[in-house]
């Protein structure tokens, strides 16, 4: 027998009685979505800046003169960053030092935003090893929760998604929040 | 064991006094984020029905995540038993001819002492969580399942980078010691061949499995390395993707008071080049599943609310438990693994019952460490003094005169002879102050009041 065997003839021995799977259904208080979204942003350590939809670049360069390597996933954004191509070695971004990502949504309950492999252009550790990251979220994309943030999504249609919220922290250190662990150092929101 | 260990760790007062409110910070920190929820308890109630739904139909949801990881593209590996586990892993490994992992937390390949296996088998094995750093650079257990180093001062893991990472002597910011493991791991993360992650929850309907971190170390580890390998115990199974909407709000805010996680990862394929493996761990777990009485410790999302709660815990330490996990979710998984050696754990508790008051997914956590005290003394694993105690005290609580000259030699002997009780054989003295001896017994007070009363 094998050990699959082993183990589910071990599970079905031991089964519990059914119990029917309950509905998920909440009443929801609508507040200002945007503002509620800044608001616990600002608590988990970003920034949500307002912007005008054509600023992006020249914001991104005030931000980060210093920039050496400026990465997007974003078409657009190629007169300003590099776009890189489709099979590029992922080890190959530990230099970078910006990353600009859009993003499809935001949580107003915990100041996330869903991204997926398609959002990343297929380069999954961007966002992570990054040294700073950028997200441009539309401002009409926003959802009140994490049970309106499920309907949007449809995992089989995607190899990689995330919910980040905030910059890279650890407090692992006698409790003390440093911002900027292993990932990006800081994250900036484009709310356009 | 676990009071002696408890001593120890009890030597340095100031230490302890630390421990207990770095912890208890970390408690009311869950409690106002759980407060801002105002539908906090009925997601609770959700968590805990659907984990009750999930269990009574476990067989059929592994075999959809099995099927749906498996058209993902993900290898899917059932291990019965922590060595099958770490074989699997080691496997792999040597198919490759690899010798650098990386590991993201997974208490998982805590419990199956996954590290000293494949270092013994020459595979050079970094944890790159933090605290779990820096443990593993002490060649300590973590003490905690969320902050694996919280019994550690910054003094400490300075003195350890120092000698390790050659930081500069004496120096313990957290920032500055946290830039110098960022720079070191980066390293690591760049030269690794393989990383290993934990699972928070695997999805049978979507074939895919979600991890968070606030560090990022996980998606560092698994989107650089060529292969990688997620292990889960196999409780870890839930249903649909809109259930992860339920457990997500649960998991962060009970954990440390943050909303989410920085990072909830949701990997679903591999990605172009990659290979990624499941594997999926039984050990000890559908046993678990057969005591009707202690199953609804399978629920466990691994937040840790309970362990930061508890005040035994927060003032004897995790390592006192000399198990995988600690606290009252340690108390009740571990005498399922080794009855025999855990035993002392289920007395390591006041029952207060503050464990179940926070628990998100409603594990009666405080009456399963009841239920323990009885299946270990029953099974003969309690400890002899203790066993002769409590038939000592079950004869003398069940015979009324008994009692009544019990009571009043006690009381003449903590009058006149404290030293018969105040002393290092006795152990209800140690750490403890012998209650003032009053008068009379609260029946002979009734009596005479009484009496009194009826006669004016």
């Amino acid at each position: 027998m094998t050990s699959r065997e082993k183990m589910l003839n071990a599970i079905r021995h031991a089964l519990p009685q059914p119990a029917d799977l309950p509905d998920i259904s909440f009443q929801k208080n609508v507040l200002d979505l945007p503002d509620q979204f800044m608001l616990v942003l600002q608590s988990v350590g970003g920034e949500a800046q307002t912007i005008r939809v054509e600023e992006v670049a020249k914001i991104v360069r005030s931000k980060f003169p210093e920039a050496l390597r400026i990465v997007s996933t974003v078409q657009a954004y190629s007169d300003f960053a590099e776009i890189p191509e489709p099979d590029t070695d992922p080890h190959s971004f530990a230099n970078v030092d910006v990353a600009v990502i859009k993003a499809q949504f935001g949580v107003a309950e915990n100041g996330a935003v869903w991204l997926t492999e398609a959002d990343l252009g297929g380069h999954r550790v961007l966002p992570f090893i990054t040294q700073h990251l950028i997200i441009v979220l539309e401002e009409k994309n926003i959802v009140a929760n994490m049970h309106d943030a499920y309907t949007r999504i449809d995992l089989a249609q995607t190899g990689f998604g995330l919910f980040l919220a905030g910059p890279s922290k650890t407090a692992d250190i006698e409790q003390s929040l440093v911002i900027g662990a292993h990932g990006a150092r800081s994250l900036v929101v484009f709310m356009v | 064991m676990h009071a002696t260990l408890a001593e120890t760790f009890n030597l340095d007062e100031s230490r302890v006094d630390w421990h207990d409110g770095a912890l208890w910070f970390v408690r009311q920190k869950r409690d106002r984020a759980a407060s801002q929820v105002p539908e906090w308890e009925s997601l609770r109630d959700l968590a805990s029905q659907i984990k009750n739904h999930t269990l009574a139909r476990l067989d059929t949801y592994l075999l959809e995540l099995e099927e749906k990881a498996q058209q993902n593209g993900i290898r899917v590996h059932w291990a019965a038993d922590a060595e099958e586990h770490n074989r699997i892993i080691l496997g792999i490994m040597q198919e490759h001819g690899f010798r650098k992992m990386v590991k993201s937390k997974s208490m998982l390949t805590e419990e199956c002492h996954l590290n000293p296996f494949l270092e013994k088998n020459g595979i050079e094995v970094i944890d790159t969580d933090l605290g779990e750093r820096i443990v593993q650079l002490r060649h300590e257990p973590p003490s905690h399942i969320v902050l694996p180093a919280i019994h550690l001062k910054k003094q400490e893991v300075g003195d350890t980078f120092h000698e390790h990472l050659g930081t500069e002597a004496g120096a313990s910011d957290p920032q500055y010691l946290t830039e110098a493991a960022r720079q070191h791991l980066r390293e690591k993360f760049i030269a690794a061949d393989l990383a290993i992650t934990g699972v928070n929850f695997a999805v049978a309907e979507t074939g895919g499995f979600v991890v968070c971190t606030n560090e990022g170390n996980a998606d560092m580890g698994a989107h650089l390395a060529r292969v990688h390998i997620a292990c889960m115990g196999f409780e870890k199974v839930i249903p649909k993707a809109e259930h992860l909407g339920v457990f997500l709000r649960l998991l962060a805010r009970s954990a440390t008071g943050q909303p989410i996680t920085t990072y909830s990862s949701h990997f679903q394929k591999p990605r172009a080049g990659q290979e990624m493996h499941l594997v999926i761990v039984d050990n000890g777990r559908s046993a678990q599943l057969g005591r009707s009485e202690f199953r609804n410790s399978l629920k466990c999302i691994r937040c840790g609310a309970c362990i930061n709660t508890c005040p035994v815990y927060r003032r004897s330490g995790g390592h006192s438990y000399h198990n995988a996990v600690s606290g009252p979710i340690g108390i009740i998984l571990a005498p399922n693994l080794d009855m025999k050696k855990n035993a002392d754990l289920p007395f390591a508790s006041t029952l207060c019952g503050s464990c179940t008051n926070v628990c998100p997914v409603k594990i009666d956590i405080h009456d399963q460490i009841w239920r323990w005290r009885q299946t270990v003394t029953a099974a003969g694993y309690s400890g002899f003094f203790k066993r002769l105690g409590i038939k000592a005290m079950q004869m003398v609580l069940s015979n009324p005169r008994l009692y009544r000259f019990a009571g009043k030699t006690g009381r003449l002997v903590l009058r006149f002879f404290p030293f018969l009780l105040k002393n290092g054989l006795n152990p209800w003295y140690k750490n403890r102050e012998m209650p003032e001896v009053p008068g009379m017994s609260f029946g002979e007070w009734h009596r005479k009041n009484r009496t009194k009363q009826e006669a004016s």
